[in-house]
């Protein structure tokens, strides 16, 4: 009996004092979106550099925004850019550092699931609320063979204020005069016709179970649930469907006029074979880090991260950051310092 | 006969006469003193917490305030990209998911207690009330995907069809039928209210002293007359609270009724449109809200969330003192 409580005591007193040895903890909050690759990140890095342990709050892009303006975090994430003012809030220069792609797709509920196009100006027609019936003209003529029915469009979209949301209507908006106009760009906006749902699971829910209804969820999301999705008419003219592949060709397409500090939307990409309507998610990280241990630590996952890192990406459905954009990334990574002194060594 | 059972209560229940006893005696020993100062702060703390997020609540959404003043309360756009705010449409779809769900669930809630309580044999009576108070302990987001999936899908292709063809030349029931709507949320909400409702309800109808039945057999009521007469008069306090409680449950409710009202900042006459309420919108975007204008104005709703509930209860209580002189409302 005394022999076990000896054991038990010793077992718990080592427990309890390893992980006290030198170990740093970095704290960040932000977009719920890439969270499960993040998480999948932060857990695999712990392999790779055991002193460095991480902890992600999934609190939503604006959440991450605020908390890390107000330093109470030492990273933040975010899945649309900053704008110029909330920059000028910061007390000091963030960097958006790119870290995977998502994409938007639309999904729809039709007799046989059959498969459908759209091009920009009838998708945000639809959206307008000024095609509403199936059979329209505009949509038959871009869907040849398909048997479209003589009902009405109901549209679904996002009741939580969601980055999914931002990129659908930044791809609308760029595609129609009038959408950015009469309802404009947010993770939440006043939309004109449609049914809101909470999260993909509801958008998702009302799209199944509406005969006729017309959503738009997260490309991983459609994939898991095998959902119909539309193929959408890019920039070049070519019909493309949403994969993670053309996720990636969209950024790829992007990356020659890349802005320096990566705050771009990746929506309606020049490109044959983009997807476009897909965007960057984005981590937030203070240029001049104001703890030496935790920058170089930060440093270091950043360079992991958008290098070994980005293999995990399309076992969970995000798509890897192109070549041409880790390049970039790298020379963002070494601008970052402590006190002046860059944290990255150049290799 | 009636006015005499009626007005006899008091002594039996007379929760608000024997405190006052200790308060005029003066504590005159440590122990007693101590209790005293204890139970203050514990009441007090209340006091407290509530002020701090009134305090609060008025202190976050002052630049709304300032912004949209008045029209705030009267106008119903609700434009997150153009930073126009109205709250119309949430507190019309607060009031009247609520006012739906109590209009379901009162007849059907208070019905279940007096059988449970009055009328059913003692062998139904163990089981059903455990059941009952399971039920209550259902997590709402279950309810919520419960709403999506099988609530919806049904109301869409029966009951809106059904209730369109027969009733459909009332405004309530015109329109497509989208399944989901005001009509699915207020049903969800009846649902999550009853047994709340049933579950006080019967406690209430237990504690009714049985001298009371059979004073009022013995004067040669009829079981269902000695029930409404000298049952449900004693323990018609309680009953309202057992309803107020899940008013204030439905007024509350945020993940169910999210799932399955639409989410669309509308006023509409129709129950088969969707609509929008306030625990709903401060639930889908306030993680997302980045302008500080925009979560100001969310706060703005929650605080208006608090005064309604606060009125709401204020109105049930005057409606209370109406019906019958000064009866106490809450959980006996």
């Amino acid at each position: 009996m005394r022999t076990w409580t000896m054991a038990l005591a010793l077992a718990l007193t080592g427990w309890l004092a390893q992980p006290a040895a030198a170990q740093t903890l970095i704290n960040g909050a932000g977009a719920t979106f890439p969270y499960p690759i993040y998480s999948k990140w932060f857990d695999e890095y712990t392999k790779v550099d055991p002193e460095v342990r991480f902890n992600y709050q999934s609190i939503g892009s604006g959440g991450g925004i605020k908390q890390v303006t107000a330093r109470t975090v030492d990273f933040g994430a975010s899945d649309g850019p900053m704008t110029d003012a909330q920059l000028k809030q910061a007390p000091a220069e963030l960097f958006h550092i790119p870290t995977v792609l998502g994409a938007d797709v639309a999904t729809y509920n039709l007799p046989g699931s059959p498969k459908l196009k759209f091009t920009p100006d009838v998708l945000a027609e639809i959206f307008l609320g000024k095609i509403t019936k199936w059979n329209d003209p505009r949509i038959v003529a871009i869907n040849a063979g398909v048997s479209l029915p003589d009902q009405p469009i109901i549209v679904v979209h996002r009741s939580d204020g969601s980055g999914t949301t931002y990129i659908w209507v930044d791809y609308l908006s760029k595609v129609s005069p009038e959408w950015e106009k009469k309802v404009g760009r947010g993770t939440s906006v006043n939309w004109p016709v449609g049914l809101g749902g909470k999260g993909n699971e509801g958008v998702t829910g009302q799209v199944k179970n509406t005969p006729g209804a017309l959503g738009y969820v997260e490309l991983a999301y459609a994939v898991k649930n095998k959902l119909p999705v539309a193929s959408i008419k890019n920039a070049a003219g070519k019909f493309v469907e949403p994969t993670i592949q053309t996720t990636t060709a969209a950024a790829a397409a992007a990356s020659k006029n890349m802005p320096a500090d990566f705050r771009v939307s990746l929506t309606n990409p020049p490109g044959d074979d983009a997807y476009p309507i897909a965007s960057f998610t984005w981590l937030l990280v203070y240029r001049d880090q104001p703890n030496e241990v935790k920058g170089r630590a930060l440093v270091k996952f950043l360079w992991w991260m958008s290098h070994e890192g980005q293999g995990y990406a399309d076992d969970l459905l995000y798509a890897p950051l192109p070549t041409a954009v880790v390049k970039q990334i790298e020379a963002k990574i070494k601008e970052i310092t402590y006190q002046g002194k860059p944290l990255v060594a150049a290799r | 006969m009636a006015s005499v059972i009626a007005r006899e209560p008091g002594r039996a229940l007379g929760p608000g006469s024997a405190p006052a006893v200790f308060a005029q005696v003066a504590p005159r020993n440590t122990g007693d003193r101590i209790l005293r100062t204890v139970l203050r702060a514990a009441g007090l703390s209340l006091v407290l917490l509530v002020t701090a997020m009134v305090v609060e609540m008025v202190y976050r959404s002052l630049p709304a305030m300032r912004a949209f003043g008045f029209a705030f309360l009267v106008t119903s756009t609700w434009d997150p990209v153009a930073e126009q705010f109205g709250a119309v449409p949430f507190l019309y779809g607060t009031l009247l998911s609520s006012f739906l769900a109590l209009l379901i669930a009162v007849p059907l809630g208070v019905g279940a207690a007096i059988y449970l309580a009055e009328i059913a044999p003692v062998w139904v009576r163990t089981p059903v009330a455990f059941l009952v108070e399971l039920v209550a302990a259902v997590p709402s987001v279950v309810y919520g995907l419960w709403g999506i999936f099988v609530l919806a899908p049904l109301l869409r292709t029966w009951v809106q069809p059904a209730l369109g063809a027969t009733l459909g030349f009332l405004p309530f029931f015109a329109g497509p039928a989208y399944g989901v709507s005001m009509l699915a949320a207020g049903i969800i909400l009846a649902i999550m209210v009853v047994p709340f409702i049933t579950a006080v309800g019967r406690e209430v109808l237990l504690a009714v002293p049985n001298t009371q039945r059979e004073a009022a057999l013995a004067l040669g009521a009829t079981r269902w007359e000695a029930t409404r007469m000298a049952v449900l008069r004693y323990g018609r306090s309680g009953l309202i609270g057992a309803v107020l409680l899940g008013l204030g449950r439905a007024l509350g409710e945020t993940m169910a009724v999210t799932m399955v009202i639409g989410n669309r900042p509308e006023v509409a006459i129709s129950l088969f449109a969707p609509g929008y309420t306030m625990a709903s919108v401060i639930a889908n975007e306030f993680t997302e809200a980045t302008s500080d204008l925009y979560l100001s104005a969310l706060i703005e709703i929650g605080l208006l969330l608090f005064l309604v509930t606060v009125v709401v209860n204020a109105l049930a209580r005057l409606l209370v003192w109406s019906v019958g002189g000064a009866v106490k409302v809450g959980r006996d």
